[in-house]
């Protein structure tokens, strides 16, 4: 049997062909909608180009004159020439370490819990959905939280307003959040992986360790990763836990006694500089704002890069 | 054209018959007739609900050691479901319940003091889909044995060694032991699947549709297999390829789904279980003859 082609057909199959596949005229709505939508992503870019620049141009005297000082100081609400952020960046650094010793543990382990082992009962859908609240609950309810039972705890200890009391109070912050991330990165892991486990004769204990926590470990770093960038930025809590605003002098105390003494955290000095009068209090907000995001984007930078690393790995 | 189609159709019969050399070699090998062999699994009155939806009643047959037993039957008629049962797979579903009994060797799987992760220690299940861990192809065979107790490096070495022998990976493996399970290819990560489950010694390799997700020149590897560890171990497969199980098994279990005529109900139930051969040729039910001809399913 001869099989035919357009060209032996005279042509018309070729041209009703081309007139089918021929674009009609431009299509305005899909142009429209992608304009918009790239719009969008360039204003929310934009906003925070906008906003580092401009902290960055505000700081510009402080970087200038007196960077080095300006960043190893003590507190000073009062005297802007002397005012620095030393204390701050350390109490920030420890505030996180407190956090990432509390939160992540005991999150980790309440998430593996909740995933691998409770069952579908009704008790345990109702923790899941309350846990998913309390990630909705406004920090300044964490604060009063760690007014009322860290502060108290810790009483012996410069009256329980350390360092201590307002990571514990972060800690609570963000645990919801470190439960919620951590139960979607094991809920990733397919299920074909734990049955492979079980199939070989690993207790549930045993397939979780050795293959589900591994697998999620990517998805889990990633999570505790940005919530300790959360828990670096948040004032509130620590302000009602009783971080100094005022004047803090650490000159020659040891560690343990800094430790156990009053404390400040970067997003405190903020607040503090911002409500100075002044123009030099204006420059130090600022530098201190510069100093913070860059800490958070580092940490979110590092989120990033471990979720990378393993992922290449496998 | 015509000369790989021909090559095709001679591969194809050297398979066969190579398949048919080892099941008669192994029967022989055995001892020949049903008599001398065991009964691994006893399975009576088997049902097994999810929720209050019943998807599997009336299952009773015997899985005999050494044997290959294949469950067939159209898609969604229990046969997985039934598979399932064999290792206690089936606890992972919260809400299935299994009725009925079904004795290994004797002993009640279902049992208020059977363990099952020891149940599975001894009856090992090949998925599906190949299912390696991310891991390396070397800790895929070790983690197994190494849950249970063996320690030793040079020891590990000979397991990781005789399981790949065994499901035929090993030369083509052996000098990437160390890289990623994950970087093999279809056939060859269900293979490695297959030797890690071999590396823990089962008495019973359960295989879900093994090659369901494989090309013809794989599953030709896996049956061939399949032929191979039968001497030493008893296997239950679950298959959609009618051809398969009259090629590589002894027994064959038909599924079928039967439909509740007032609550529009599925349920699947055991038609016939009888030897491949009489399955094949003259099965005592016409559903089964209906099924297997391609008439029905």
């Amino acid at each position: 049997m001869a099989l035919t082609t357009p060209s032996s057909m005279g042509g018309a199959t070729a041209r009703s062909v081309t007139e089918g596949l021929t674009r009609k005229g431009l299509d305005v709505r899909s142009k429209v909608v992608e304009t918009v939508l790239i719009l969008m992503l360039t204003l929310s870019l934009l906003v925070l180009m906008v906003l580092i620049v401009d902290l960055f141009i505000r700081s510009w005297p402080v970087w200038t004159s007196r960077a080095g000082d300006f960043l190893t100081t003590n507190l000073n609400s009062q005297n802007a020439a002397e005012a620095g952020i030393g204390q701050a960046i350390r109490g920030t650094l420890i505030l996180c370490v407190v956090v990432a010793v509390v939160a992540f543990p005991i999150g980790i382990a309440c998430a593996v819990y909740l995933e691998e082992y409770s069952s579908t009962s009704l008790f345990a859908r109702l923790i899941r959905v309350n846990v998913r609240n309390l990630a909705g609950v406004p920090s300044i309810v964490y604060g009063l939280l760690g007014l009322a039972i860290f502060v108290k705890a810790l009483d012996n200890w410069n009256g329980g307003r350390n360092v201590f009391a307002g990571g514990l109070a972060l800690s609570a912050l963000v645990l919801p959040i470190v439960v919620i991330t951590t139960s979607e990165a094991l809920r990733a892991v397919p299920r074909s992986i734990r049955e492979g486990a079980l199939g070989v004769g690993a207790t549930p204990w045993e397939t979780i360790r050795s293959h589900v926590l591994p697998s999620a470990a990517p998805g889990i770093l990633t999570g505790t990763v940005l919530s300790l960038a959360r828990a670096a930025g948040e004032a509130a809590p620590i302000l009602l836990v009783g971080a100094a605003t005022g004047l803090l002098r650490t000159g020659s105390q040891s560690l343990v006694e800094q430790l156990q003494g009053p404390f400040t955290a970067l997003p405190v000095v903020i607040f503090s500089y911002a409500r100075q009068p002044g123009d030099e209090f204006r420059e130090l907000t600022a530098a201190a704002s510069l100093v913070l995001l860059v800490m958070v984007l580092i940490m979110n930078g590092v989120a990033i890069w471990l979720r990378n690393r393993y992922e290449k790995k496998w | 054209m015509g000369q790989v189609e021909d090559t095709r159709v001679a591969n194809m019969t050297d398979h066969e018959v190579h398949l048919e050399a080892t099941a008669q070699h192994r029967s022989v090998a055995a001892g020949g007739t049903d008599a001398d062999r065991a009964v691994v699994f006893e399975t009576r009155d088997l049902e097994v609900f999810y929720g209050d939806f019943r998807a599997v009643r009336d299952v009773s047959l015997d899985i005999v050691e050494h044997e290959i037993t294949a469950f067939i039957g159209p898609s969604g008629c229990g046969k997985t479901t039934v598979l399932r049962c064999f290792d206690r797979m089936n606890d992972l579903i919260e809400s299935a319940r299994v009725e009925g009994t079904i004795l290994y060797h004797g002993v009640d799987l279902y049992g208020s003091n059977v363990d099952a992760v020891e149940v599975r220690r001894r009856i090992g299940m090949v998925f599906q889909k190949p299912n390696p861990f991310p891991k390396s192809i070397y800790d895929n065979l070790a983690f197994g044995p190494k849950l249970g107790g063996v320690k030793k490096k040079s020891e590990l070495d000979d397991i990781v060694e005789s399981s790949l022998r065994a499901s035929a990976l090993w030369d083509e493996v052996k000098d990437r032991l160390k890289s990623s399970a994950l970087g093999l290819s279809g056939g060859q990560q269900q293979r490695l699947c297959i030797a890690r489950c071999v590396a823990v010694k089962p008495d019973v390799i359960l295989m879900d549709e093994p090659c369901s997700a494989l090309d013809p020149i794989a599953t030709a590897r896996i049956e061939e297999l399949m032929q191979e560890l039968a001497k030493e171990y008893t296997i239950v497969i679950v298959t959609h390829n009618m051809q398969q199980a009259a090629r590589v098994s002894d027994r064959t279990a038909f599924f079928t789904t039967d439909v509740n005529e007032e609550s529009d109900r599925r349920t699947g139930v055991l038609v016939e279980f009888n030897s491949t051969s009489k399955m094949f040729s003259n099965p005592d039910d016409s559903r089964t003859e209906q099924y297997v001809t391609g008439r029905f399913g």
